[in-house]
């Protein structure tokens, strides 16, 4: 089985997260499946992190939150974010099988960042 | 489910190591890792147990070049083998484009890796997806242990227990030797290709 998406909706999806959040000081951003594959990544700047394993382990990461929300009953836990000294990581479900994920430093408030990506969300939505 | 990128024209395949305990998928990716360590240079990421054990899975990017004007990207993946894990063990299944399953080709494992199968046909029915369909290989692991004179099972009584629904092909293999390792990925590899192609067509 497979999926596939063109230059246009590419395009569309690049623009849509470079204007809201890349130009808003969100260091890096990326699109992924929950197979792990990734749809689009975008970086202020060079791309400094190895974001073929980083989206491997969201995948996963994700998948295995899910799971532990099912056992205790709850659909799914809607703030997944992981706070560092510098850099901070957070995730979000765009939709059954799509994750977006942003990785930005203390200038960026979580609630703005929370914002942000609920407005990137239902934009890209109607892309995919 | 592989993802084709038309715009930047590459391809993303995911390939899951599966089997039983200790049978050796990780060694498989270990090789792998060594062998092509020219080109692959991400690190392999593995969430183990302090004993070794995967925990959850490895993984290893694998650019395979072009292939009719897209980049292939292979990411090859192992599952946590022991039982307990089944609950992660059939996260790493989610998109799955093809399968290697690493028997244990010691007497002793003979029923493990029965059950390990049928838990394969069990977590991909979980996805809908049907065992007999997905591209799938089977490697026989640990055949140099054979020189150690501990008991194996032969490549027929193998073949007859595991793989006569299947008919999937087959390797006798040492993973820890090198043996077989390259050639099992390489045929997963384009089984995997084919099936993408023909039913992009
Ligand atoms: N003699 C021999 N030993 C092997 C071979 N392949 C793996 N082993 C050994 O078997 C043990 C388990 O190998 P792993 O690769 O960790 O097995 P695994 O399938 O990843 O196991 P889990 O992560 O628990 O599912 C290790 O001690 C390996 O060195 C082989 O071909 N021959
Ligand atoms: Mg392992």
């Amino acid at each position: 089985m497979s999926y596939s998406l063109g230059q246009k909706q590419l395009d569309g999806i690049e623009d849509i997260l470079k204007k809201e959040l890349i130009d808003v000081g969100v260091q890096c951003v990326f699109l992924i499946d929950m197979a792990g594959n990734i749809i689009a990544d975008l970086h202020e700047g060079e791309v400094v992190h190895d974001i073929y394993s980083l989206a491997a382990l969201a995948a996963g990461n994700f998948g295995a939150v899910s799971a532990m929300a099912k056992i205790i009953g709850e659909d799914e836990f809607s703030l997944l974010f992981h706070k560092g000294k510098k850099e901070n990581i957070h995730f979000s479900k765009v939709s059954q099988e799509f994750l977006l994920i942003t990785i930005f430093g203390n200038l960026i408030s979580l609630g703005f960042l929370r914002l942000k990506v609920t407005e990137v969300i239902d934009k890209i939505k109607h892309i995919l | 489910m592989a993802f084709i990128n038309q715009k930047k024209k590459e391809v993303q395949v995911k390939i899951v190591y599966y089997g039983p305990g200790r049978g050796g998928k990780t060694t498989n990716l270990e090789y792998i890792h060594r062998k092509f360590s020219e080109r692959i240079k991400a690190e392999m990421v593995t969430i183990k147990t302090q004993g070794d054990r995967t925990l959850f899975f490895d993984f290893l990017p694998f650019n395979i070049g072009k292939i009719k004007g897209y980049d292939i990207k292979i990411q090859l993946y192992t599952v946590p083998g022991q039982v307990k894990y089944n609950a992660t063990r059939a996260l790493v299944l989610r998109g799955v484009d093809g399968i290697v399953f690493v028997a244990d080709a010691m007497v002793v494992r003979k029923d493990k890796n029965i059950s390990a199968l049928d838990n394969l046909q069990e977590n991909l029915n979980m996805f809908n997806t049907d065992i007999y369909k997905i591209p799938l290989v089977m490697q026989y692991n640990k055949m140099d242990l054979a020189k150690q004179g501990i008991p194996l099972l032969s490549y027929n009584t193998l073949e007859e227990s595991l793989n006569c629904k299947f008919k999937a092909p087959a390797f006798k293999a040492s993973a820890l030797k090198g043996i077989n390792v390259v050639q099992t990925m390489k045929k997963i590899i384009h089984m995997t290709l084919i099936s993408l192609q023909k039913e992009f067509k």
